[in-house]
């Protein structure tokens, strides 16, 4: 089943006017500035496919700058993303994309500051749901069916099953795992989909694991 | 786990309990909420609902100009007692109305399914309130009979404009609403079942056709249509009328519409509506 829950149905609560160029598009903007791990001063935001096409009109542009501010869908300051992004220091770039991506509703969004960097590609699958299909030229696959969670890690001995054994002492069943690295003993991820909700105690606890860098909730 | 309408509406009637419940069970069993968290959510966004028409019956304007201020005219019209149709169904309309233009000018809204046919179920809800003076929790139990409806047919059809045409969204929408009318008004679980039939099948081959691919022209007076249809198809199955096309192929056959339907009117801007002279027109006015 492709939708589990009731409030897939009844809800999101948002800010109009579409739920995937508007709602989506934010909920990408937010992941990539939770990935990026503070407000980032530079982001540049290329726009693929309807995105690129309607961005101005349905408020893709106000809403992915408004989660990179880190507001959620339903934030009323959204409309004002673009100014407030200037308050705060970030400058922002759209780029309009004429190339042809497999979902029409994709955007690439590169993070900068000082210290840090970030390239993430997002897709708005409707309904307000979303995937990451990219970060840091790591390729993804997420289905966004299921609760998913996104684990930053170095890549040692033990830091895999460390997390999974934190999910089976919670009975939280894994349905899809995937693991990448660029290079053997550095940056690695894990995305996992589970079938049950993931409680933000479990969140905690595998990020108190060594090795383990960062943990994000991908999909509720 | 319900797959579709005839196994909801089976659950239903061998429990003796109203669709709702069917939907808050399921709920409880899939996310491992309690009880009262699922409640207090949909609580939570009955409260955005209510809040989206009070915004909307004040009058809003969208950024491009396109929509706004109609919930204002139906209000007044109605007060001016000169209205031909029944005070609920047209106070539905301008709801539906109001909440969609609240959209349109990127307000506070709460998809039902989605945020292009948002209006459909609060508006209907929020009209027959007056009449059936329901409970905060029967209005709470008349998302979840919406819900239950509205899941059928995400997972067994589409409730996106992009995949399936406007007949999946304000077609969606609307027969999530009249299903639901029908339990709040006191109706069977096959007698909602009946009114979602006939509202979908009399909105199959609608196509979405967004004028410069805003959510605005026609969605806004799509979902005011989409309002009225369901209060009629409501009356009509509890008036015991049948559909002779079961719920379940309808929904199937919204599904099979939607995929032999071009890529054209499917939110693409390219066809229908969007295309007409004055619709590209306007396009180019917007986006010059």
């Amino acid at each position: 089943m492709k939708y589990r829950s009731a409030f897939d149905i009844i809800g999101p609560v948002m800010i109009g006017p579409s739920s995937s160029h508007t709602a989506g598009a934010a909920r990408i903007g937010r992941v990539a500035r939770t990935l990026f791990g503070r407000q980032p001063k530079k982001a540049i935001i290329s726009l693929y496919g309807s995105f690129a096409k309607t961005y101005k009109g349905h408020g893709t542009d106000v809403a992915i700058v408004g989660g990179l501010l880190d507001f959620d869908t339903f934030d009323e300051r959204i409309p004002q993303a673009l100014t407030l992004a200037k308050e705060v220091g970030m400058d922002v770039q759209f780029v309009v994309e004429n190339l042809v991506t497999d979902h029409p509703n994709t955007v690439r969004i590169r993070l900068y500051d000082e210290n840090n960097e970030l390239d993430v590609v997002g897709i708005s699958i409707g309904g307000g749901s979303i995937e990451i299909t990219e970060l840091n030229s790591f390729k993804l696959k997420l289905s966004g069916e299921y609760p998913a969670i996104l684990v930053v890690h170095q890549d040692r001995y033990g830091a895999i099953s460390g997390v999974t054994n934190i999910l089976a002492k919670y009975q939280l069943n894994i349905g899809h795992m995937e693991v990448s690295r660029k290079e053997k003993g550095n940056m690695a991820m894990m995305v996992i989909e589970v079938d049950q909700k993931i409680e933000d105690n479990v969140i905690k606890e595998i990020e108190s694991l060594p090795n383990i860098t960062q943990t994000i909730r991908m999909v509720e | 786990m319900f797959r579709n309408v005839a196994e909801l509406v089976a659950l239903a009637e061998s429990k003796q309990v109203k669709i709702a419940e069917i939907m808050i069970q399921q709920e409880i069993e899939v996310t491992g909420l309690t009880r009262e968290q699922i409640i207090e959510k949909m609580d939570r966004n009955l409260t955005v609902m209510e809040q989206a028409i009070e915004r909307g019956l004040k009058g809003v304007q969208s950024f491009s100009g396109l929509t706004g201020g109609d919930a204002v005219l139906l209000q007044n019209y109605i007060k001016s007692g000169k209205a031909l149709t029944g005070h609920i169904l047209l106070d539905a309309v301008s709801k539906a109305v109001a909440t969609n233009e609240v959209n349109a000018a990127m307000g506070t809204i709460c998809a039902t399914p989605t945020a292009g046919s948002a209006g459909v179920v609060p508006g209907t809800l929020f009209a027959v309130k007056e009449k059936l003076n329901p409970t905060r929790m029967e209005m709470i139990e008349f998302l979840f009979t919406s819900a239950a409806f509205g899941f059928v047919v995400a997972n067994n059809a589409s409730i996106s404009g992009a995949a399936g045409g406007c007949q999946a969204e304000v077609g969606s929408a609307s027969g999530m609403a009249a299903a639901a009318i029908v339990e709040l008004a006191g109706g069977t679980p096959a007698q909602s079942a009946e009114a979602m039939a006939i509202t979908l099948k009399n909105m199959l081959g609608l196509v979405c056709d967004p004028v410069a691919g805003l959510v605005e022209v026609p969605c806004v007076k799509r979902n005011a249509m989409g309002a009225s249809n369901a209060m009629t198809a409501a009356d009509m199955a509890l008036a015991g009328i049948k559909s002779k096309i079961p719920c379940d192929e309808v929904i199937n056959a919204m599904f099979l519409i939607g995929q032999s339907m071009p890529s054209t009117l499917k939110e693409t801007a390219e066809g229908g509506l969007a295309a007409t002279p004055t619709g590209k027109r306007l396009a180019k006015e917007i986006f010059g």
